[in-house]
């Protein structure tokens, strides 16, 4: 029998989500395990790192790498499997654009561990103890990985070959991208696998937007009943529709929740560019004061619009410091 | 700074703010070479797209000029930008970056002395901040 794909899983900064998704595969998780073989899977199975390390260049033909990388382990990883991986595909947004760990690179390092070691009120921590790098503990040195000044996506750290979307990537972009692999019907390199056009052009709710939209306050979802068959733009609810990709099946919008974006921009656009483009046409004010008062209403307009993608904003990616 | 030379990237449209640098020009008014004119056909164009492409690819600082409200040759572009870039200001300054690297004006075709004025004013006011470092993160905040 000739021997099946070998695959591996990797879990960088993320949240497990995307491992949920293979979960959510169900019944069709055993055609995946029945066609190829996952050696390395550290969520769900046990394997070392040290078994990667003794296989040879590229024998691992996929590797779906999750989560974004802000320490030296997940980019000694995520170096190791491209080298020992004929393909590496982004797997869910913090692989492919830093995701929800990226919204910390509006913050320092500095104001992260300190909120998260000292201030949050779940923490006591009156000593201010934080982790160290180097440190000893009766005698023992102990070592942790680094953590570094700012998210990267994993694209920063090593060439990927392809990118899933999604918070978490669907079932179904899942099983597509599995079977071309297998088939060997995947796209051109370097293609985000699922449709490059904006979620607006899919959405069942399109039709019932005006012909020419003006908003003259923006509201958010906990301070009105949104109407569950109206265009959420048109009813002054901020929907990242416009300025994100296709692909989805909409659920958030079928639960009558605006889309926060988590499909990230069509190819070549910046997704909160977009959407402050996008916007910015339909508010209903004339004079600064005026527009300013119908802006409060997007009180964090970085976090809203670069929610699952801040690494990879024009303004969050390149020029920054390389990994290590 | 003294040897700091900023560049600095100005959008401006083609009706009114192009025309008032070109008579600038005219008049022999001088004003720094650090600021780079890029003519657009409306302020209402300028995607804040190409103002972040700007920042990443080497700009200190950007302005954006257009027609005063209300003179806008294609009746209301101007707004459009004004919309536009009150929300992206907000969002660059919760991105680490300056208020004073970014700056949306209003200059007619007659105003050069206006023109000259504004485009000394943004190159003073970038030089006082310094090179613009984008680190993929925010050092500290801005107000």
């Amino acid at each position: 029998m000739a021997q099946k794909p070998k695959v591996a899983f990797y879990w960088c900064a993320s949240c497990g989500g995307c491992e949920e998704t293979i979960v959510d595969l169900e019944e069709k998780v055993l055609d995946v395990a029945a066609a190829v073989d996952i050696i390395f899977w550290p969520c769900a199975m046990d394997f070392k790192y040290s078994d990667i390390e003794a296989m040879a260049d590229g024998s691992i033909a996929v590797s779906f790498v999750n989560g974004a990388v802000r320490t030296s382990e997940q980019e000694h990883i995520a170096r190791l499997l491209r080298k020992k991986s004929g393909l590496v595909v982004a797997f869910g947004d913090c692989a492919w654009m830093g995701g929800i760990p990226a919204l910390t690179n509006l913050k320092s390092k500095k104001e992260v561990f300190n909120r998260s070691y000292c201030e949050s009120p779940t923490v006591v921590n009156p000593e201010k103890i934080v982790p160290l790098e180097n440190s000893v503990y009766q005698g023992v040195p102990m070592l942790l990985p680094k953590f570094y000044e700012t998210v990267y996506k994993l694209d920063d750290c090593i060439d990927v070959d392809y990118y899933l979307p999604g918070c978490p990537p669907t079932v179904k972009l899942v099983l597509n991208a599995v079977t071309a692999i297998l088939a060997g019907t995947l796209p051109r390199r370097k293609s985000v696998l699922a449709p490059d056009k904006a979620l607006c052009s899919s959405c069942d709710r399109n039709e019932t937007k005006p012909d020419s939209m003006v908003i003259k306050e923006f509201k958010r979802v906990h301070q009105v009943v949104a109407d569950p068959k109206t265009c959420f733009l048109a009813q002054g609810i901020v929907c990242m529709g416009p300025a994100t990709r296709d692909g989805c099946d909409y659920p958030c919008v079928k639960g009558n929740m605006p889309c926060t974006g988590c499909f990230g921009p069509v190819d070549g656009a910046d997704q909160g560019a977009r959407m402050i483009a996008a916007l910015g046409g339909i508010i209903d004010a004339e004079e600064e004061k005026g527009i300013d008062r119908v802006l409060s209403g997007i009180p964090d307009p970085a976090g809203t619009f670069y929610r699952y993608g801040l690494a990879a904003s024009l303004l969050g990616s390149k020029r920054k410091e390389k990994a290590q | 700074m003294d040897d700091f030379n900023p560049t600095i990237i100005a959008f401006v449209c083609n009706w009114c703010s192009y025309a008032g640098a070109d008579k600038a020009g005219g008049q022999k008014l001088q004003y720094p070479s650090n600021v780079k004119l890029l003519r657009v056909m409306c302020s209402g164009r300028v995607d804040p797209q190409f103002v972040m492409r700007a920042f990443r690819d080497g700009a200190d600082g950007v302005m954006v000029l257009g027609c005063h409200p209300g003179d806008c040759h294609y009746r209301n572009g101007n707004m459009k930008a004004l919309r536009r870039f009150r929300l992206f200001e907000r969002m660059l300054s919760q991105m680490g970056i300056e208020k004073g690297r970014f700056k949306l004006d209003w200059v007619s075709a007659g105003e050069a002395k206006r023109f000259q004025e504004t485009a000394t004013e943004m190159t003073d006011a970038v030089k006082k901040l310094g090179p613009l470092h984008l680190r993929g993160m925010v050092e500290r905040e801005v107000a």
